[in-house]
């Protein structure tokens, strides 16, 4: 009998499908002259004071593993950012987790708290990994969708008719890729009202924090009672330009962290060394960088929005991230018809909202991570698209 | 100044990038088209935009003609009662000056000048620059490469070296 690969797979990871976007960049790839609004990453290369920092670092000979947890500098320096910026304390001996990346943190925080069976909620459209880590934890993902009059906001109704007693996790990915989405403190006090007294753990996603347009972050953590049972993940990728350097990191109750740590130590045993002194020269003096890679994005995103307005697809104001999520259900096309037509017959690549979840239907997603030059190109290419097919 | 609306936001706006259309200098400063439109007309009659121009990198243009650029230390008596500003106006004049700025420091002026070939160059420097009565010295250093001009990077390519990743 042979040996059959295909047949000696783990069912939970084959019983995960691939990611959409990938499927429909590989088109993008092999065709030429196509330009794209479909990355979610900065355009910006990372600050030169922090590159710099990290190659003084290899200069240096700071080559090797740091403590698990990450440097104990660093970890101090995420304390300060988070008091100075979001008005967060934590104790970087106990309360903090440096990680590859806030993908990775989001992995271990679901590893150390699922249970098999356990449900977490997650919020759609968002972020692709959640429910495939969710699943691969052992937990069950559960969807709840989110609605474009409500610029994709949780509403407390939403989160209350999917609490069921096996609810372990409430994912919070806000400000939201692919929407743009925030929540406000308000926002978030009637999220906070329906979570207390259960015992629902809240991984807030704040990696986009510092991507917010005439308001300021506000983090469930601050909102009373929701302290010991959020954990917030965050990192370097969105606010300094830092996606390559793969560091992210985690704060929370200590017996959390506790776990995660152990998770992390056996996978990973610690974050890379050189992004991580890189990340505290980010920290230390990087602020000016945050705010000048906003206001940058921020004319961008005036120009996107009232391009997609004036052309006839609906656009909310996306006060959050670097997204706009444009409602293309006026062309009669499905999003992923409206993104295939539109990448053949014009050669621009933006993603179909259903990339982020069903509750993703009528929408594309649109990177501003670009430059004006490229925005501008793309909805002149959008307008005469949207003009064919109407 | 502080009649013109959103002065500074639509100066920034196209200092950045002259490129842009009305209706996206509005939108990014928030005005309507008629605003911005008058903003800009008054920002150029008041002389605080004073023309436009793109960031080149002469070197990628082979079919651009050879031009040789020196900066220039020149150590100068004021004149009285006019200051530097009389004798600057003697030098900018020439359109040879691109560039002329008062400097603290060793020397007084500090001076960019453009010209076709280093011969050029030298006999602006001999025969206009040095033979000036309040001109002490004159010290010329020739542009051999330029790395960065306003803010760009001439090395760097627009080539969007970001690759495919599902997020």
């Amino acid at each position: 009998m042979s040996f059959e690969p295909e047949k000696l797979l783990s069912s939970t990871v084959s019983s995960i499908p691939p990611s959409g976007i990938r499927k429909f960049f590989d088109i993008v790839a092999e065709m030429k002259d196509a330009i794209s609004l479909g990355v979610g990453e900065p355009d910006f290369v990372t600050p030169w004071h922090i590159r710099d920092e990290g190659i003084y670092s290899l200069q240096k000979g700071h080559t090797h593993y740091t403590s698990n947890k990450g440097l104990a500098e660093l970890r101090q320096e995420i304390s300060n950012y988070l008091k100075r910026r979001f008005n967060l304390t934590y104790n970087p001996a106990n309360q903090s987790i440096v990680t590859v990346g806030g993908s990775e943190a989001i992995d271990i925080f679901m590893r150390a708290v699922i249970n098999p069976g356990d449900e977490v909620l997650v919020p759609e459209p968002s972020f692709v990994c959640y429910k495939p880590l969710a699943s691969m934890a052992g937990g069950v993902p559960i969807a709840v969708t989110t609605k474009a009059e409500n610029k994709f906001k949780l509403t407390a109704d939403e989160l209350k008719s999917a609490i069921t007693p096996k609810t372990k996790v409430l994912v919070l990915p806000y400000p939201n890729n692919p929407t743009g989405g925030i929540m406000t403190k308000s926002d978030l006090e009637e999220i906070a009202e329906v979570l207390r007294g259960t015992d629902i753990w809240v991984l807030s996603d704040e990696i986009y924090a510092e991507l917010t347009y005439g308001r300021h972050h506000c983090s469930i953590a601050e909102i009373d009672g929701m302290y010991d049972r959020t954990v917030i993940v965050s990192g370097f990728s969105k606010a300094y330009a830092m996606t390559g350097w793969r560091l992210g990191y985690a704060c929370g109750h200590p017996a959390v962290i506790s776990e995660m740590t152990k998770v992390h130590q056996y996978e990973i045993m610690s974050a890379p060394t050189t992004a991580q002194y890189a990340a505290i020269e980010a920290l230390k003096n990087g602020d000016k960088d945050i705010e000048m890679m906003r206001d940058e994005y921020n004319d961008r995103r005036k120009v996107i929005v009232k391009g997609f307005n004036d052309m006839g697809l609906e656009c909310f104001e996306p006060e959050g991230a670097f997204y706009a999520f444009p409602c293309v259900k006026s062309t009669g096309l499905s999003s992923a018809d409206f993104c295939e037509k539109l990448l053949y017959s014009k050669k621009v690549a933006v993603i179909p909202g259903t990339a982020f979840g069903d509750s993703g239907e009528g929408h594309i997603r649109c990177s501003y991570a670009y430059s004006l030059d490229n925005i501008n190109e793309a909805l002149n290419r959008i307008e005469a698209f949207v003009k064919e097919n109407r | 100044m502080s009649e013109i609306k959103n002065a500074e936001k639509l100066v920034e706006i196209l200092h950045k990038n002259c490129k842009l259309s009305l209706e996206q200098v509005a939108a990014i400063a928030e005005m309507s088209l008629e605003e911005a439109g008058a903003a800009i007309d008054a920002l150029e009659k008041s002389g605080v935009i004073m023309g436009y121009g793109a960031v080149v990198n002469w070197d990628k243009l082979p079919s651009a003609k050879d031009k040789v650029t020196a900066y220039i230390e020149l150590k100068v008596t004021p004149q009285r009662s006019n200051g530097f500003n009389r004798l600057a106006e003697q030098i900018y004049q020439y359109p040879e000056v691109k560039s002329m700025n008062l400097m603290s420091g060793s020397y007084d002026f500090g001076i960019t000048v453009e010209g076709d070939n280093i011969k050029d160059i030298s006999l602006f420097v001999s025969e206009h620059l040095a033979p000036m009565d309040c001109v002490l010295s004159t010290a010329t250093h020739f542009v051999l490469k330029c790395f960065k001009e306003d803010g760009v990077i001439f090395t760097n390519t627009a080539e969007d070296d970001r690759e495919v990743i599902t997020l």
